[in-house]
């Protein structure tokens, strides 16, 4: 719709330029073409001035005249022109594209310093050679993006030219599911950058108008994981996240925003455990003091992680009986491995504290035993062995080195 | 047993006189103690310190946990088979061959007052301020060390059997017990682990009247000389009993030795160097 408006409005605009330029003898194409058509052209400094005919040709832009955009020109008739024309303005006609673009992290850096590497409308649509995103030769076709952004953001001159902090992002989306899916797979399903942040209005992360503001990235993970997104909305993480509570994690705390890997692979299934680590500290230490935690922390995963028992994305507190944990689904929940699990087996406490009294009293006082045995045998037969060692000196001495006998 | 003291009358001939202490049965089953000990060591340690580098190292090395643990559960098969033929052979003894010297007196292994004197006077000695005690047949710390693998086995192997069968015990057992039980395995396992791979080994062969190496648990035998050194109450006691040829026996094979010293040299090493991978641990 918006497309076809869009041809729409260039048509019209070509139909009332064109009795202007008729009447004014502007340059035509052709007498453009006729210098820069030549592949050798260059300014003085060097730079290309080529123009090549047949990429113009079939650019979305084709059926314009140069002197529509370069306007600068639209008067001259005498050649050469003057040698600085103006800045095109793409705005002319794409001014909602162009709008947006001015609020954007690429155009915002771009005004705070004129030698910023930021993206501006050629860097990324290129110029004579535009093509519709449809059209699989063009630079913003869904699986060319990646590519496009990559050659700013994927560079280690660009990004430190430009200051960008999150530094080589392409070398880590080509490595995950999504980056893997569209540049092997070449699946066009497959999200590319633009599907997460945007394309003209990409803002800064901590913008709330962000797709990636943190508590917009939910929504916009969702607008393919719909399924998930209304789980994770529900969930205790999900509903601390629209309350606004900062702590709350959105998808990519635990899934990362541009490494995500399959939820099956061995490293993600024992990284997220760190991940949850980092906020349930406290779990993750009572965990680590069981053999589930013991086993994952020595890198295999055939023992319950986290979200073998809390789930993924529908965690709930305990006490709500949605919970995977609590006490009406707990028996279920550990038949899942343990299939004659009962009511007993459910009690044992996959969180226990040794050092907790109240929480886990047996415990505690078995623990306060052991160390007391340790601590007496250890240290017993320590100063005994240190004394008996001083000892056999002492006597081999007296007997002159040799090896005792009666 | 009476075959090998019996040899001792007609074929020796060349070498010092020995003293049987252990026969073949002990011998046997003290083998079996250290393969089974060392090997539960070794594959129960990476859970322990699960954290460290080294333990993942180890457990990769074993095949992944689930060959450490069915070679875990292997291990714990062969101790708990060694400790029943220990146990049967006790009351074989009781039983049928109603010897009641196991139960009490100087060739028994239960504590006794005599212990306690002993153990004063072995500290007076450390000091210089006594002779060395006169011990009989098992020393206190021999006891200690005898009575700790009993005590380990009770709460190691009943704590195992609950984490191995944890949805049959759960059956009758409140599930607190399972929490304790792995904290129990494991601080109980550290203590025998800590105490078998420095103080038994200490003990038994690195004080520097043993080092590098006491040979007496895998010949069986131990020179008369230092016997009577050693265990002088019991040397006299078999004299005066006139049952001290009785005791006497061949010396050790060289492959009796050779075996001793290999697979004691393999023990104290592999052993140490979990004591030290224990510690590092600790201490970092």
């Amino acid at each position: 719709m918006i497309r076809w408006f869009r041809t729409a409005r260039a048509a019209l605009l070509l139909t009332a330029l064109a009795p202007l330029a008729a009447e004014a003898q502007s340059l035509s194409t052709e007498d453009c073409l006729a210098c820069h058509g030549d592949a050798g052209l260059t300014h003085a400094d060097g730079r290309s001035l080529a123009v090549d005919p047949g990429k113009f040709a079939g650019s979305i832009h084709g059926a314009f005249a140069c002197v529509d955009c370069h306007m600068d020109l639209s008067a001259t008739v005498d050649l050469p022109h003057p040698e600085q024309l103006a800045r095109v303005s793409c705005a002319m006609c794409h001014d909602g594209v162009v709008t947006a673009f001015e609020k954007s992290i690429h155009a915002a850096a771009r005004n705070g310093d004129p030698q910023s590497p930021a993206a501006s409308c050629v860097d990324c649509h290129g110029s004579h050679d535009i093509r519709p995103s449809t059209d699989s030769a063009s630079r913003t076709y869904h699986l060319n993006l990646p590519d496009t952004c990559g050659h700013c953001h994927g560079s280690p001159d660009i990004i430190e030219r430009g200051h960008i902090e999150i530094g080589d992002v392409m070398s880590l989306y080509v490595d995950s599911i999504h980056g893997r899916a569209l540049t092997r797979s070449g699946l066009v399903v497959a999200p590319n950058c633009a599907d997460c942040h945007g394309s003209h209005d990409i803002l800064r992360l901590k913008d709330p108008e962000s797709h990636v503001f943190r508590a917009n990235v939910p929504a916009t993970c969702g607008r393919c994981h719909q399924g998930l997104l209304h789980e994770f909305a529900e969930s205790v993480h999900g509903e601390a996240l629209s309350a606004g509570n900062p702590t709350a994690p959105a998808c990519h705390d635990c899934h990362t925003a541009h490494d995500i890997q399959r939820a099956e692979t061995v490293t993600w299934r024992l990284d997220v455990i760190r991940e949850c680590g980092t906020c349930h500290t406290e779990s993750i230490r009572t965990y680590r003091d069981t053999f589930h935690g013991q086993v994952t922390s020595l890198g295999f995963v055939r023992v319950a992680a986290c979200a073998d028992c809390h789930t993924s994305h529908q965690i709930f507190p305990t006490r709500d009986e949605r919970s995977s944990v609590g006490a009406t689904r707990l028996v279920s929940t550990c038949q899942r491995c343990h299939p004659r699990a009962g009511e007993n087996f459910v009690k044992f406490d996959p969180h226990a504290d040794k050092e907790n009294r109240t929480r886990n009293p047996f415990l505690y006082h078995a623990g306060r035993f052991m160390y007391s045995l340790l601590f007496f045998v250890f240290g017993f037969f320590g100063v005994h062995t240190g004394l008996w060692f001083l000892g056999e000196i002492r006597e081999r001495r007296r007997r002159g080195n040799g090896r005792p006998r009666s | 047993m009476t075959s090998e003291r019996h040899d001792a009358t007609t074929g020796e001939a060349d070498g010092p006189r020995h003293i049987l202490r252990f026969d073949r049965y002990d011998r046997f089953l003290h083998s079996f103690l250290m393969l089974s000990f060392l090997g539960l060591a070794g594959t129960g340690l990476p859970l322990l310190f699960s954290e460290m580098r080294w333990a993942r190292v180890l457990a990769r090395l074993w095949g992944g946990f689930v060959v450490a643990g069915v070679l875990h559960r292997l291990f714990a098969i062969i101790l708990i088979a060694v400790f029943t033929l220990h146990l049967w052979r006790l009351l074989r003894r009781l039983f049928v061959q109603k010897d009641l010297s196991i139960l009490w007196g100087p060739a028994s292994m239960v504590p006794q007052p005599r212990d306690v004197i002993e153990m004063m006077q072995h500290f007076r000695w450390f000091f210089g301020l006594g002779p060395r005690p006169p011990f009989d047949h098992f020393t206190y710390w021999e006891k200690f060390d005898y009575w700790a693998v009993f005590w380990g086995m009770g709460i190691i192997g009943g704590s195992g059997f609950l984490l191995w069968f944890p949805e049959v015990f759960s059956a009758f057992l409140p599930g607190w017990m399972f929490n304790v039980a792995m904290l129990v395995h494991g601080e109980e396992a550290l203590l025998a682990v800590g105490f078998i791979f420095t103080i038994h080994f200490f003990n038994g062969h690195l004080r520097p009247d043993k080092f590098p190496m006491d040979l007496v648990i895998f010949t069986g035998r131990v020179e008369a000389e230092e016997f009577a050194h050693e265990r002088p109450a019991e040397y006299e006691r078999l004299l005066a009993a006139g049952a001290y040829d009785a005791h006497l026996t061949t010396p050790p094979s060289l492959r009796a030795r050779r075996i001793g010293r290999i697979a004691g040299t393999l023990t104290v090493t592999v052993g140490l160097a979990l004591v030290v991978l224990i510690l590092y641990a600790f201490f970092s």
